[in-house]
């Protein structure tokens, strides 16, 4: 009886107590999830007069459908040689008119070419600009992963030195991440501005005007880039904390082992630094990664996917693009389903690379 | 016990004051670095503050140096023009209301769950638990949209004195309003999980031994583990905060109207409309700068706070 009753009582509490939150994850976080793969079936749009039309996976075909055209160079009908433009390269017929006059490429559009030989290959996809959305991503986190977890590396190497006025400097690396990245993302389009920023000042100082002037968000070749260093910017401070608390964490007498068999600083940063931080490298690359993919603020501000040709689009943007902007509730739906099981593959990774050095 | 080497080094020969000196010589380095370094995250911010006290003419003519860094003009005219110019005080109510109130209700909502899921016995418990870890994985800019979906499609009541008589009606769609941007965040996976991780440390026979005494399980939650409990409650307060003040994706598709529309969407509206960058810059100064302050007084805090929030995502 003693036992029994305070168990019911627990019961009784445990739900009453959680009900509140359990019924918010469950409302706000797990009915959207299940609302997102329904919708992402249909044609829904966010304000509409008719009821949503069930389209079947139509959504996910136009999102990840790609082809490839190879084209043959044009020749002269008369000659039957080769034409070429003014400045000697070969000249192909429009792909556009060879996508939209046969059946089976209905509903492509040109994503881009690649000319190899005298062929040239046309990579259609039915949604280009998600492609493009997603190679951006893959390019921002291929350059953003490892130059920003070796900068924080870095730094947290920095400043857990023991010297005076560490915590200092601990501090101001780390400001930037409290910061809004949607204020910091409107303050570096000032920074960035190709006449009076700072940024082409710090250029023309260090390179003593030889580099010209960069239009950092106007060019497309640039505006990833200056999206990238401010993404840097604001948050290695972060991945600096996640590694110091690493560092912390390696026992200080494996330091002085190391030094009583004679390692000096670098054999000591190699053979015990480095793999004490095994765990937290792997833990800091795959939420960097994360990171990468939920990309939007500093495209939505600094940008809007521009300059042009959707040089800056991410994956999030396209998502808000469509079903925010242009009110495809349907599609939007469906591409917010495939953000998501980017980021669980990534997340699955990480708890595979932490298990296998679990077993080590 | 063989001594440590590098202690019974003799301290007046030659190669070691030729050795001082090189040590000497890398800490100037070090600092030199450590300070160059502090310039790169610092100059943003500081350029910032700097030129919101600066005309618009001023902060072009500066720019082309090292004035740029310094108050060479001191004037407020920028923070009256975005004062004049724009809702601002009615934008920094909002963003309070909506950082606050999230944070105050979450930190009831959540860590009650938690002390359900650590500490009571319950059937579903295991799979409840299970539910809110497999959660942690769900970024929000995945059900960003869907949600967007379902708060237009929910009715919010809204009580009003009519004739005398107390009448409640329905209000459809919660778009536009304040609680849209609080309601959907107060429940966290991600701060159930942290306070779940921290009750569970708390020894058992604390709970065992006011039982006896007859306290039911929600006095042994009041009055045992929540004050035993600050760090994780500054943890959960402090990330919330900053997760509702800096957020601008879900206010710039849930909110158009000025009424609910907070600071983050308020700078991106005025910079839409602006060109004056003596006024952009105050308005961003205007939102950085107290948070700054804060993040100085707590420091430590907040760091510990955010290093532990890598483990969402």
């Amino acid at each position: 009886m003693a036992k029994s009753s305070p168990r019911r009582s627990d019961a009784i509490y445990g739900w009453l107590m959680g009900a509140p939150a359990f019924l918010g994850v469950f409302t706000f976080i797990i009915l959207p999830f299940i609302i997102a793969i329904a919708l992402s079936l249909t044609n829904a749009r966010l304000i509409s007069p008719t009821a949503p039309e069930f389209v079947g996976l139509g959504n996910y075909d136009r999102l990840l459908s790609v082809t490839i055209l190879r084209l043959n160079p044009l020749r002269d009908e008369a000659s039957g040689r080769l034409l070429r433009d003014s400045e000697g390269k070969l000249e192909f017929p429009r792909s556009r008119s060879i996508l939209r006059s046969e059946e089976r490429y209905e509903g492509f559009f040109e994503w881009f070419t690649v000319d190899i030989g005298d062929k040239r290959y046309v990579i259609a996809a039915k949604d280009p600009v998600f492609m493009r959305s997603l190679r951006n991503n893959l390019f921002f986190a291929s350059v953003v992963v490892p130059l920003q977890s070796s900068l924080a590396l870095a730094l947290a190497l920095l400043v857990n030195q023991r010297i005076r006025g560490a915590r200092l400097f601990r501090t101001i690396y780390f400001s930037p991440v409290v910061t809004s990245i949607t204020v910091m993302s409107v303050v570096w389009i000032f920074l960035y501005n190709k006449d009076a920023g700072l940024i082409n000042q710090f250029v023309n100082c260090i390179s003593a005007g030889q580099l010209g002037s960069v239009n950092w968000l106007g060019d497309v070749r640039s505006a990833m880039w200056a999206i990238i260093i401010l993404s840097i910017w604001h948050a290695a401070g972060f991945q600096m904390v996640i590694f110091l608390a690493g560092l912390q964490s390696i026992p200080e007498i494996l330091y002085e082992a190391a030094s009583i068999d004679g390692a000096n600083a670098r054999q000591r940063f190699w053979y015990v630094t480095l793999p004490g931080l095994r765990n937290t490298s792997v833990f800091v690359v795959i939420i960097t990664t994360i990171f990468s993919f939920r990309l939007f603020t500093q495209v939505r501000i600094m940008t809007q996917g521009g300059p042009r040709d959707n040089a800056t689009s991410s994956v999030v943007f396209h998502a808000v693009e469509e079903g925010f902007r242009a009110g495809h509730v349907g599609y939007g739906s469906a591409i917010s389903v495939v953000f998501f099981l980017i980021v669980l593959c990534i997340s699955l990774i990480q708890r595979f690379a932490l298990r296998n050095s679990g077993g080590e | 016990m063989s001594p440590i080497p590098q202690n019974c080094q003799g301290r007046d020969t030659p190669s070691t004051a030729g050795r001082n000196w090189i040590r000497h010589l890398g800490h100037v380095l070090d600092y030199v670095l450590l300070t160059g370094i502090a310039f790169v995250f610092l100059f943003p911010i500081v350029f910032m503050v700097i030129s919101s006290f600066k005309p618009s003419t001023v902060i072009f003519r500066d720019v082309r140096s090292l004035d740029a860094f310094l108050p060479t003009t001191f004037t407020l005219e920028n923070y009256d023009r975005v004062f004049a110019r724009t809702n601002f005080a009615r934008f920094m109510f909002n963003s309070a209301v909506i950082s606050t109130v999230t944070v105050l209700l979450s930190l009831i909502v959540n860590s009650m769950a938690a002390y359900a899921l650590a500490r009571l016995r319950w059937r579903g418990q295991a799979l409840v638990l299970t539910i809110i870890i497999a959660l942690l994985t769900v970024p929000f800019e995945a059900i960003a949209i869907p949600l967007l979906f379902l708060v237009n499609r929910l009715f919010w009541p809204v009580l009003a004195v009519d004739g005398g008589n107390l009448t409640i009606s329905m209000q459809e769609s919660w778009l536009n309003t304040l609680h849209v941007q609080i309601v959907p965040f107060v429940a966290d996976a991600f701060s159930i999980f942290l306070f779940y991780q921290f009750f569970l440390d708390i020894p058992r026979e604390l709970d065992e031994a006011a039982l006896v005494d007859g306290a039911s399980p929600f006095l042994i939650y009041w009055r045992l583990i929540v004050p035993l409990s600050r760090p994780v409650f500054a943890t959960v307060a402090i990330l919330q905060f900053l997760f509702r003040w800096n957020d601008y994706l879900w206010p710039a598709i849930s909110v158009q109207s000025e009424k609910a529309r907070p600071l983050t969407v308020g700078i991106a509206t005025f910079f839409g409309q602006n060109t004056d960058w003596g006024q952009i810059l105050a308005y961003a100064s205007m939102i950085t700068v107290p948070v700054l302050i804060v993040f100085l007084l707590f420091q430590r805090g907040f760091i510990r706070s955010i290093a532990s929030s890598g483990l969402k995502g």
